[in-house]
């Protein structure tokens, strides 16, 4: 039993959703009592979808466990068929009729419906969304993808599959037509994309390409390493987020293409290399960012903040607990501790704990950072209305390396600006609660009464001036005050570990200084 | 507008034909209810035991995090819980515990059936006495069940007010109770307005402490400020307080036959209630005035939902005169809403239950100028033309009594006149 406020993953079946809904042509008929339908209002509201996702759901009540649940499912299979003439079916249960076990996989079969059906086995007690959607996708795959036809194998051009994208992924939309025009670029064509906008007529064709690329791993592997055992296709799961990893990408994706990668490589294709260079962006330099996240954007972002903004990487974790160890392997490069967890508050108390100055995460980090008057900007799902833009908004290969080069600065100061703001701290626009001009109001965040209920006192992360046996004095805490709000958490705590390491108990501003001075900048 | 046309009823909705369906429903379960009561309650905690499907549900119902650590959690079952029940009630125990080491500010702790809970059968009746004499006197430990199997949307305050009456303490006394959650706002207003009027002694149920819960008794007797609290109100008959038959206090004609309603119970003169709520009809006929205008001869269809789809109805008909081309409700408390279907003009094609395949269909056919749905169907009917109300913000809205009536009207009237103000 594990007690959770907010969760970052769905059960199984909302992944299995999300490859029924980008699909075509797909109904999903999925044993569940009513309250389940809300699942709707993830990809109608929060991803603004114009249709309703294809699923049918029996909404059997307590009445129906004593009588016929199994019938009500069938009737709903034949219903659902009758109605939405799809050319595959999906059928699943939820967590409360995987407790009533009545096989929705042999009551769908038994109704001998003229087009495939799926049944979808989801342990919803042990397992989560992603790996919903991975393991749903999977089975779609095997049971619909066809050899391939062997008889033109030279006479094409190279061509792949691209797969991973779902309904209701974080940016997956721009980011396939980032990747697609890519490729086109590279003269690979691209055989098919799945589950986005696939029919099962689609991925029967699947075979038919010469190497698969796995965009999303979390959703996408599982079905990858399949078609690579079964159809010999061999895939790439390089993650083309960032300049560095776009440019791995579009080599081994041309090597494995036999086509030349310099046509794309050497023209300048992304504004982030400059844009990193130019020196208002020194003030960038080793800003303290925690990320966490899905593990392939996470990684993708800690990557980026090292090593093409010169950002100082503080902490680095993931929800996805199947890619525990590939995360583990990158925080150890980075010098950091990863977090794998789930659990909302730990990831919280973390951030509280580091006081980076700036969190890249996902709607629940954003919801942290904001309580703790942090920067942050969102790179993961589980996603919000807003992380649906109207615009154009990739995140993968050079477009999306100037998304999020735009995207993660804007947060921040402008480097002009901290100067000025360094330089007339105690002028009145620039006051103690100034927020970056472009913010508007609202960025200094101060705890909502409405929000008193933080499971940390708020006031630890900017400590009261009691701190066991340290205080503060009443000089320290006015210097600490002049000090910008976006360094202040920093100084605070790096004074009071100077303070604790010496044997200090009360902190002057002499004390301040010298932490100053030790820690240096 | 007149007011007489609801007037308590007398004669019998039976003869009303009604649609049953039974197929698929499109409405969250009765945890619904906990994004709104654990605003209402301020020192109760909700702890779901369920599954992640249902800490999903509340959190997407809730719509965005805005609370640290809200007043409320899911105690998530796992695989090796479903392996011995034993266990699981030694593990939920330990659950509290910590919660409620950290929580010290809680004072009443519903423990929430979800449907897993209920499949499994997990008594978490006999848990709440368990943990409620582990936990006494600090803590109240209480049970009810928001399972999807069980309750629909809104029943699971009704669950959940109805689990609070037995906890009420015994009394003689001659009081009035106001039953349901309504906003302060809307509370506030209300026991100015009874106390005007000459009723003090007023009680609401759930309280907003939970050391204020009412006292009950023979001489209780009871106003139903929502239209789907059937169980509490059973609870209540039990321990011997009277129902006082009357409409919701939804619109002013609404309001002023509830207000009237009580008045006659404790032996007001009518013209008491007129005088004392004169201007406040006044100022709301007001407000609604414009909106007549804009929504006069509109046509509305109501998704089943809430169950505040009849009172609505006849609100938006008779005082906002817009035509009702279907009204559907997850139930038909007949008993209950008998003043409402009294007032419903004639012919109004009412529907109960759901299959909404069919309705979406019947709803196509209408071709009505608004329809009032849940979040799943909104955007899709909007993408399809149609102009739509979500339905859960009837919920999350103040919009019962005189001063919140043309906000009501407002919830209707917006989407339609963003409809005619887009040009693209
Ligand atoms: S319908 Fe049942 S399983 Fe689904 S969220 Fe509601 S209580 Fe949980």
């Amino acid at each position: 039993m594990q007690l959770t406020v907010w969760t970052y993953e769905g059960p199984p079946h909302v992944g299995a959703m999300r490859v029924a809904t980008a699909m075509r042509d797909v109904h999903y008929v999925l044993h569940a009592p009513q309250g389940d339908t809300y699942a709707d209002l993830l990809f109608t509201m929060i991803e603004r979808r114009d249709r309703r996702p294809p699923v049918t759901y029996t909404t059997f009540q307590a009445r129906d466990l004593g009588a016929d649940t199994a019938q009500l499912f069938q009737d709903a299979v034949s219903d659902a068929y009758e109605r939405f003439q799809p050319k595959a079916m999906l059928v699943g249960a939820s967590c409360t009729a995987e407790l009533i076990q009545d096989d929705p996989g042999g009551l769908a079969e038994a109704l001998a419906l003229p087009i495939p059906v799926i049944p979808l086995e989801l342990p919803s007690y042990q397992r989560k969304e992603n790996w919903g959607a991975a393991e749903t996708f999977y089975y779609v795959v095997r049971t619909l993808a066809k050899p391939r036809d062997d008889d033109d194998r030279d006479s094409r051009s190279p061509s792949c599959n691209l797969l991973g994208p779902t309904a209701l992924g974080f940016r997956h939309r721009d980011d396939v037509q980032e990747i697609q025009t890519l490729l086109t670029q590279l003269g690979i064509e691209v055989n098919v994309v799945a589950p986005w906008n696939a029919t099962p007529d689609d991925i029967a064709r699947l075979g038919d390409a010469d190497f698969n690329i796995c965009l999303y791993p979390e959703i996408a592997e599982t079905a990858a390493r399949w078609l690579k055992r079964t159809y010999k296709q061999p895939y790439i799961d390089t993650v083309p987020i960032g300049v560095t990893a776009t440019n791995r990408f579009v080599s081994e994706v041309a090597e494995l293409a036999g086509v030349d990668p310099l046509p794309v490589l050497n023209t300048i294709n992304s504004r982030l290399p400059w844009y990193s260079r130019s020196i208002d962006s020194t003030y960038l330099t080793d800003k303290r960012v925690f990320v966490f996240g899905d593990a392939s954007h996470a990684m993708a972002a800690a990557r980026m903040c090292k090593h093409e903004f010169g950002f100082d990487v503080v902490g680095i974790g993931t929800y996805s607990r199947e890619y525990a160890r590939k995360v583990r392997v990158l925080a150890e490069e980075l010098g950091v501790d990863a977090l794998i967890t789930d659990d909302y508050l730990e990831v919280e108390a973390r951030v509280q704990e580091l006081q980076p100055e700036m969190v890249l995460g996902t709607q629940m980090e954003r919801h942290i950072a904001k309580r703790l008057g942090i920067a942050c900007a969102v790179i993961s799902a589980p996603t919000h209305v807003q992380d649906y833009p109207a615009a154009y908004s990739p995140q993968m290969g050079y477009e999306g390396a100037n998304v999020l080069f735009d995207t993660w600065v804007h947060p921040l100061m402008m480097g002009l600006e901290e100067h000025l703001l360094g330089m007339f701290s105690e002028d009145f626009e620039f006051h103690n609660d100034a927020t970056p001009s472009h913010l508007g109001g609202g960025a200094t965040s101060k705890p909502d009464p409405a929000e008193q209920h933080l499971p940390v006192d708020p006031s630890s992360a900017a400590p009261a001036s009691v701190d066991g046996q340290l205080s503060w004095s009443a000089d320290a805490e006015k210097t600490l005050s002049r000090i910008p709000f976006f360094v202040r958490g920093k100084a605070r705590r790096n004074t009071e570990t100077f303070a604790r390491e010496r044997g200090i108990q009360t902190i002057t501003s002499e004390t301040l200084y010298d932490a100053k001075a030790h820690f240096g900048k | 507008m007149n007011s007489s046309s609801l007037a308590r009823s007398t004669s019998s909705a039976e003869a009303r034909p009604v649609i049953r369906e039974r197929g698929q429903r499109e409405v969250f379960c009765g945890l619904t209810g906990i994004v709104w009561l654990h605003r209402k309650i301020q020192d109760a905690f909700f702890l779901v035991v369920g599954s992640r499907t249902c800490a999903h549900l509340i959190q997407s119902a809730a719509g965005v995090m805005i609370f640290a650590e809200p007043r409320f959690a899911t105690a998530i079952i796992g695989e090796r819980d479903l392996a011995g029940l034993a266990d699981l009630n030694d593990e939920l125990d330990r659950e509290v515990g910590k919660l409620l080491a950290r929580r010290p500010d809680i004072k009443l702790l519903f423990l929430v059936g979800s449907c897993p809970s209920e499949v499994i059968k997990l008594d978490l009746g006999r848990a709440a006495e368990r943990l409620s004499k582990h936990h006494m006197p600090a803590v109240r430990v209480l049970n009810f069940s928001g399972s999807g199997i069980e309750t629909t949307f809104t029943q699971g305050e009704d669950a959940c007010l109805a689990s609070l009456v037995p906890e009420m303490t015994e009394s003689d006394e001659r009081r009035l109770l106001v039953v349901g959650a309504l906003a302060d706002i809307v509370e506030d207003q209300f026991r100015g307005l009874f106390a005007e009027i000459g009723i003090d002694a007023v009680d609401f149920l759930p309280p907003q402490h939970a050391a204020d819960l009412a006292t009950v008794g023979p001489n209780t007797r009871y106003l139903l400020a929502q239209p789907f609290l059937g169980d509490t109100a059973h609870a209540l008959e039990e321990r011997g307080a009277v129902r006082i038959d009357a409409p919701f206090p939804i619109g002013v004609q609404g309001t002023t036959a509830w207000f009237k309603a009580a008045a006659a119970e404790f032996g007001i003169a009518e013209a008491q209630v007129d005088l004392v709520t004169e201007t406040r009809r006044a100022r709301a006929a007001g407000a609604l005035e414009r909106y007549r205008e804009e929504l006069g001869g509109k046509r509305i269809f109501l998704f089943p939902d809430s169950q505040l789809e009849v009172p609505l109805a006849r609100f938006v008909a008779n005082e906002l005169d817009m035509q009702l081309a279907e009204v559907g409700t997850p139930y038909l408390h007949k008993q209950h809403l008998a003043a409402e279907l009294e007032a419903l003009p004639e012919n109004t094609r009412l529907s109960e239950g759901q299959d909404v395949e069919r309705q979406l269909d019947r709803a196509r056919e209408d071709e009505p100028d608004i329809i009032v749905c849940g979040l799943g169907l909104a955007n899709p009917l909007e993408a399809e033309g149609y102009t739509t109300k979500w339905s859960i913000e009837l919920l999350f809205t103040p919009i019962h009594g005189y001063e919140q009536a043309a906000d009501c009207a407002e919830l209707f009237a917006r989407p339609l006149r963003r409809k005619r103000r887009l040009e693209v």
